[in-house]
């Protein structure tokens, strides 16, 4: 087990140098640099200024040279400076972090809150009234883009309560923000609990078949514990694996939603950045999101062995 | 005080119990409602069981033996499938007329099943303690520690070497025979008055089998309980039972003690189980070749949409057309002994 783990976290490491390299190169296959936008403005190109402001960020370096700066002062904590607001790097992306763990894990929550006990209820009513509602329901939450719902949110809230409930910049309280951020959550959320919910349901009627419920029913066990204790541990597998999914997919930033509701979080400033052509701010975010799938992943891997006793991870 | 009159009821209904019956089907009707029709799984039977009784109940597979038990303890799946009518009876009470709740209460407690699959009947993600012990803390109100002790008790009856690692340890641990010691004491743990065996050996090998077998029937003579054992092995019926039930297509042909049925079998479809049983005699090839072994022609009907006749006929040597427009009443050979069959003076 020690040495599975160390081999885990050595491929880790392993993992995210990949990740950084495939960045770097993408990055600087897309046309132009923060000197090209700049100018782009005012229409000409001063070639002087020009080389001028690449010397200045070492942009005029060989790419190896930049690509092996970038990491050597990564390892040493410094994630260098925004071409945009001339601040560290580190400053423009820590404040921003709050926000987007905030919004994911709520839309987390209301997936989870939502979708798995749905979806039970949707497997053990199979074929009844309550199974073909929320077929259809969660056949359209598929089908309707969150951003959509958004506006259709905002728009609806602005009619009848006549107030637009988007982020601010200082909201009121904590449970002020929560309520704020929660409007997207639940946009956001409906789409992936309709996931869950789909996946429960057909992961449970393969487990509701089994012998050993027929067993657990021959013991007196009433229905609920034979859903929640027997059926779900066992369907819980594939539910986990798609929640890991759906979890690094929100820690890399919800762009469009953020937009949509002015969130100042990870996902819309990262578009922001990728228009300046801001080098550190988009490999840096980029990175840490890698950080976070690849991280999801492994907590995701360690879960399958604490529920089912059969998976063993072995030297 | 009311512990106090529950135990002394018990006490008068254990003196009782060598008289009265336990447990009581009376025309117990399950059928399966399909696109195709109406299958009659289990048709009109009947049985009586007294405590420590212990009833075969003898078939092919598909005849409804899994379905009569499983009518016992209320789990037929619904849909397609519904007790039409008859009633069951534990103690004198109608299993039938309870409610849901009353009758989670009966399951595992004064009625269990050991089931025919060992390796598919235990729930892979729950320890055996856990599986052991559900039953202890739902019915007996136990503590989950008092219930994890009692489980390894119930571990060291059911001979399960080692049975505190055991305990603790998940069912892709242990083998085929051994998960089916963990389902006998699953069943056994609350001290049951019925106990259904749905084939328990069927899936093992035939070593262990007959440990199985030893040990169900040895626990049955300790704790007094009745046993139904549903089986399609006649070897199985006459080394276990004393009484037994031949069940064909839904509906009981012949029933009889099980000396009885051996010497003088008396329905035309025993009596072809009984051919198709291979003796020593006959394997060695001291008869002629012709007896060697015997089948029985045709194939089990399906019984989806059966006329109201005898369900054997299509196979039956003596059927006449009686047999094919009615269905025989019951004859009563002797007091324990009686048979569905229209030609009973001819067969014998």
């Amino acid at each position: 087990m020690a040495i599975y783990l160390l081999r885990r976290i050595f491929l880790l490491f392993v993992t995210i140098l990949g990740v950084s390299i495939i960045i770097f190169a993408l990055m600087r296959v897309v046309p132009g640099n923060i000197a090209d936008v700049l100018f782009e403005s005012s229409g000409y190109i001063d070639q002087v200024q020009k080389a001028k402001i690449e010397a200045e960020l070492g942009l005029d370096k060989p790419l190896i040279q930049q690509y092996l700066s970038w990491l050597g002062h990564l390892l040493t904590g410094d994630f260098g400076f925004s071409y945009m607001s001339e601040r560290p790097a580190i400053d423009e992306i820590l404040p921003r972090l709050p926000v987007t763990f905030k919004l994911a894990a709520l839309t987390l929550f209301f997936t989870i809150i939502f979708g798995i006990p749905l979806g039970v209820w949707s497997a053990v009513k199979q074929n009844g009234l309550v199974d073909n509602a929320l077929r259809v329901v969660t056949l359209s939450a598929l089908s309707l883009p969150s951003f959509w719902c958004g506006l259709l949110v905002l728009m609806f809230s602005v009619h009848v309560f006549g107030v637009i409930p988007i982020y601010s910049n200082e909201p009121r309280s904590i449970f002020h923000e929560l309520f704020l951020l929660s409007i997207p959550a639940l946009v956001v959320g409906f789409r992936s609990s309709a996931l869950i919910v789909r996946l429960t349901r057909s992961s449970m009627l393969e487990v509701l078949r089994q012998d050993y419920i027929r067993t657990a029913r021959a013991k007196g066990v009433s229905e609920s514990t034979i859903h929640y204790r027997h059926a779900l541990k066992n369907a819980i597998l594939p539910i986990i694996t798609l929640l890991g999914i759906e979890a690094s997919h929100l820690m890399g930033g919800l762009v469009v939603i953020e937009t949509v509701f002015n969130i100042p979080g990870l996902g819309r400033y990262l578009v922001e950045a990728i228009r300046w052509r801001d080098y550190p701010i988009v490999q840096n975010i980029v990175l840490f999101s890698a950080c976070a799938v690849v991280m999801t992943n492994f907590i995701v891997d360690m879960l399958y062995a604490v529920i089912d006793p059969r998976i063993k991870y072995v030297d | 005080m009311e512990k106090l009159i529950n135990e002394f009821s018990n006490h008068i209904h254990v003196s009782n119990l060598a008289e009265a019956a336990v447990l009581e089907v009376e025309n117990l009707k399950t059928y399966f409602f399909v696109k195709q029709g109406v299958v009659k799984a289990v048709d009109d039977f009947s049985f009586s069981l007294k405590s420590g009784d212990k009833l075969a109940i003898v078939g092919e597979s598909g005849c409804g033996k899994s379905m009569t038990a499983l009518s016992v303890l209320r789990l037929v799946p619904n849909p397609p499938g519904r007790i039409v009518s008859g009633s069951i009876k534990l103690d004198g009470k109608d299993l039938l007329q309870m409610s849901e709740s009353e009758m989670r209460n009966i399951r595992g407690n004064r009625i269990s099943m050991i089931f025919q699959e060992p390796m598919t009947s235990l729930n892979p993600v729950l320890s055996i303690a856990q599986q052991i012990g559900e039953a202890l803390i739902l019915h007996q109100k136990l503590s989950d520690k008092d219930a994890f002790d009692r489980s390894v008790e119930l571990l060291k009856l059911v001979k399960i070497p080692e049975p505190l690692r055991r305990a603790r340890e998940y069912p892709h641990q242990l083998s085929g025979g051994m998960r089916q010691r963990v389902m006998t004491a699953m069943a056994l743990a609350c001290n049951p008055q019925v106990l259904l065996a749905d084939e328990p050996t069927t899936a093992l090998d035939v070593t262990i089998q007959a440990q199985i077998l030893d040990l169900i029937m040895e626990l049955q003579d300790r704790l007094g309980t009745a046993v139904v054992l549903i089986t399609h092995d006649l070897g199985v019926v006459a080394e276990t039972s004393e009484r037994v039930i031949v069940m064909y297509g839904g509906k009981k042909v012949e029933e009889a003690n099980v000396n009885d049925i051996f010497a003088m079998p008396l329905h035309p479809y025993t009596q072809g189980l009984l051919a198709a049983v291979p003796k020593l005699t006959t394997l060695s090839g001291k008869e002629s070749y012709s007896k060697r072994l015997q089948e029985i022609p045709g194939i089990v009907p399906a019984l989806v949409n059966l006329p109201d006749a005898c369900t054997f006929a299509p196979r039956c040597a003596f059927a006449t057309d009686i047999c094919r427009h009615e269905y025989p009443p019951y004859t009563n050979i002797s007091s324990s002994h009686k048979v569905a069959c229209w030609h009973v003076a001819k067969v014998c």
